[in-house]
């Protein structure tokens, strides 16, 4: 079993939910974070202040999915969020020991 | 910047030949309403009008009056927004809350002697005596010095208002590191030795400022040069904030400034048009000039901040509709409508180029007291000698060199004064209390640290 995290941007979530449901992947979690790559920050004024904000608001999603299924979970996110330009977001794979359904207890890939 | 300029110098120079125009026209216009029950209410000049025979209580002038002194009063819970949506979140409740407890402070302070210091019987033309404390010989029936057709405890009550907001307009300079039990003394010693004499000179029966004909017909010299300039002492004592120009301090709510900002502009129609203390001719100009001051000043300073910085800022309209709100006070009653757009405009722009220096100065007035307050306390009052009229208002004055001088004049001992008196109190409360709170509860904020309270919970 693997978790997807991707980091994209904030406004494609929807989009994103949508083709992973598409593909049988009913479950994500989403969380609002910030953080910044290549992609430069941008510049506030306030009162005549500018202030660089470096900090660039995007969306984390998680995924956790069976083996088999990462590359097609991979090439879908990149289907919905790739457009050429700095800022699209990351992607990263981590391995995951154990899942369980809290509910029933049941453990594995029958839990995801 | 120069681009700017020049727009301002042009607006002056075609100011003149419009009011030219304007008082023309109006004196035809006017010839019926020579001495009109408003102008023996307007708020005190050198000129006093003839007094009507026995003080009667007018149920249209007090009606108003309430509802002004109401409005008055909801300033200040709109400068808490106003102020508290422009700091940092760990701050916004200890901010609101420097504005809002001066509705419980100053209130009880008035009601004892407050009132009394500022409108009392005069002693000497520099303060009233405490023959009113406890609002002894404050009762139902008007007080014919000051507003004779309201019972003198309305005319108390809507000072009081005025006397509430004034120190809370302070409070946005040092705002983020002021210790609250210090500001709760510093509001009783501001308030009775900076404000009551203060006021006692510009409004009070026998106030030297009034004896010598200067304008102030809702508080452009005790209101906003008294905060201005007593901001400025302030921060000079308490020092900037952790992290001043390292790093970044946004504002993060402005929808609550916007929603303060419009309260306070709500509330200045109390604040103005009630200075005329009775419902007429006299209270309707000055609504006018009030609103038409603010609308100005809104399109001067987010025109100027688009040419200058490259966008409109919602932050700049609001602040340009503040400056222009204060610039007009001192001379809402006093000059035409044209006359207030300006105004109006010169305290947008001149408030923007003011807030714009700050920075060289190296001083943290964080939230612009001192640029909108102190600055657009100044030009209102200054063009106040420029614009004044007598056909709008007959107890008040024409504008002249003359007229100007005295306003230069009022403006400068108010600066004086109250930077001198507010820098000695300061000093002192600083020293026995400490002004500032400590690094930690800096960095932590106002809002757990001196309230142990959350203005937010996500």
């Amino acid at each position: 079993m693997k978790k997807v995290s991707a980091i994209i941007k904030p406004y494609m979530v929807e989009d994103v939910k949508n083709a992973l449901k598409e593909i049988g992947v009913n479950g994500l979690t989403k969380s609002n974070v910030e953080g910044f790559g290549k992609q430069g920050g941008h510049k506030e004024i306030y009162r005549s202040k500018e202030y660089c904000v470096q900090f660039v608001v995007k969306a984390k999603i998680d995924v956790i999915v069976q083996d088999e299924m990462v590359d097609k979970v991979i090439n879908v996110i990149i289907k919905i969020t790739r457009s050429g330009e700095i800022g699209d977001g990351k992607i990263f794979v981590y391995p995951v020991e154990r899942v369980i359904r809290i509910r029933t207890g049941e453990e594995g890939e029958k839990a995801i | 910047m120069k681009k700017v300029f020049f727009t301002l110098l042009f607006c002056f120079v075609s100011l003149f030949a419009f009011n030219i125009v304007q008082a023309e026209e109006m004196a035809v216009t006017q010839e019926a309403v020579a001495v009109t029950t408003d102008s023996v209410q307007a708020v005190p000049a050198a000129a006093v009008a003839e007094e009507p025979a026995a003080p009667k209580v007018d149920t249209g002038d007090t009606a108003f009056m309430l509802v002004c002194a109401a409005l008055v009063m909801l300033m200040t819970p709109g400068l808490a927004l106003f102020y508290g949506g422009m700091v940092r979140r760990k701050n916004i409740l200890g901010t609101m809350m420097q504005s809002f407890v001066a509705l419980g402070v100053i209130t009880i302070i008035w009601l004892v002697y407050g009132y009394s210091l500022a409108f009392g019987p005069d002693v000497g033309h520099i303060i009233g005596s405490l023959k009113w404390s406890f609002l002894k010989g404050v009762g139902l029936d008007p007080n014919p010095d000051y507003s004779a057709t309201i019972p003198h405890q309305l005319f108390m009550i809507f000072q009081m208002m005025f006397a509430i907001l004034t120190p809370a307009l302070i409070t946005g300079a040092f705002a983020e590191r002021f210790k609250f039990k210090s500001y709760l003394i510093f509001l009783v010693l501001w308030l009775t030795i900076v404000y009551c004499p203060l006021a006692h000179w510009v409004w009070g029966v026998g106030g030297w400022i009034r004896n010598l004909g200067g304008l102030d017909f809702a508080g452009g010299l005790v209101v906003h040069i008294a905060s201005g300039t007593s901001a400025l002492a302030a921060i000079l004592i308490v020092g900037t904030r952790r992290g001043y120009r390292r790093e970044n301090m946004p504002p993060h709510s402005l929808p609550l400034t916007l929603l303060g900002t419009a309260l306070l502009w709500f509330g200045w129609f109390g604040f103005n048009a009630g200075s005329a203390l009775s419902a007429g001719q006299l209270s309707a100009s000055a609504f006018v000039a009030t609103h038409i001051g603010a609308g100005s000043a809104v399109l001067a300073w987010m025109f100027a901040e688009w040419m200058h910085r490259g966008k409109p800022t919602v932050l700049g309209a609001l602040s340009g509709a503040v400056a222009g709100l204060v610039a007009i006070t001192p001379g809402s009653g006093f000059v035409t409508p044209i006359s207030a757009m300006f105004i109006g405009i010169a305290g947008g722009l001149i408030c923007y180029f003011a807030v714009n220096m700050k920075e060289k100065f190296g001083y943290d007035d964080s939230l612009d007291v001192v640029g909108v307050h102190g600055v657009g306390g100044l030009v209102g009052a200054l063009l106040t000698g420029v614009f004044a009229t007598t056909l709008v208002n007959p107890a008040g004055a024409d504008a002249s060199f003359g007229l100007f001088k005295i306003q230069a004049l009022s403006a400068l001992a108010s600066i004086t004064y109250s930077f001198v008196v507010s820098f000695i109190l300061l000093k002192i409360v600083d020293k026995v209390f400490g002004l500032r709170v400590e690094d930690k509860e800096e960095l932590q904020g106002l809002d757990l640290s001196q309230h142990g309270e959350s203005g937010y919970r996500f």
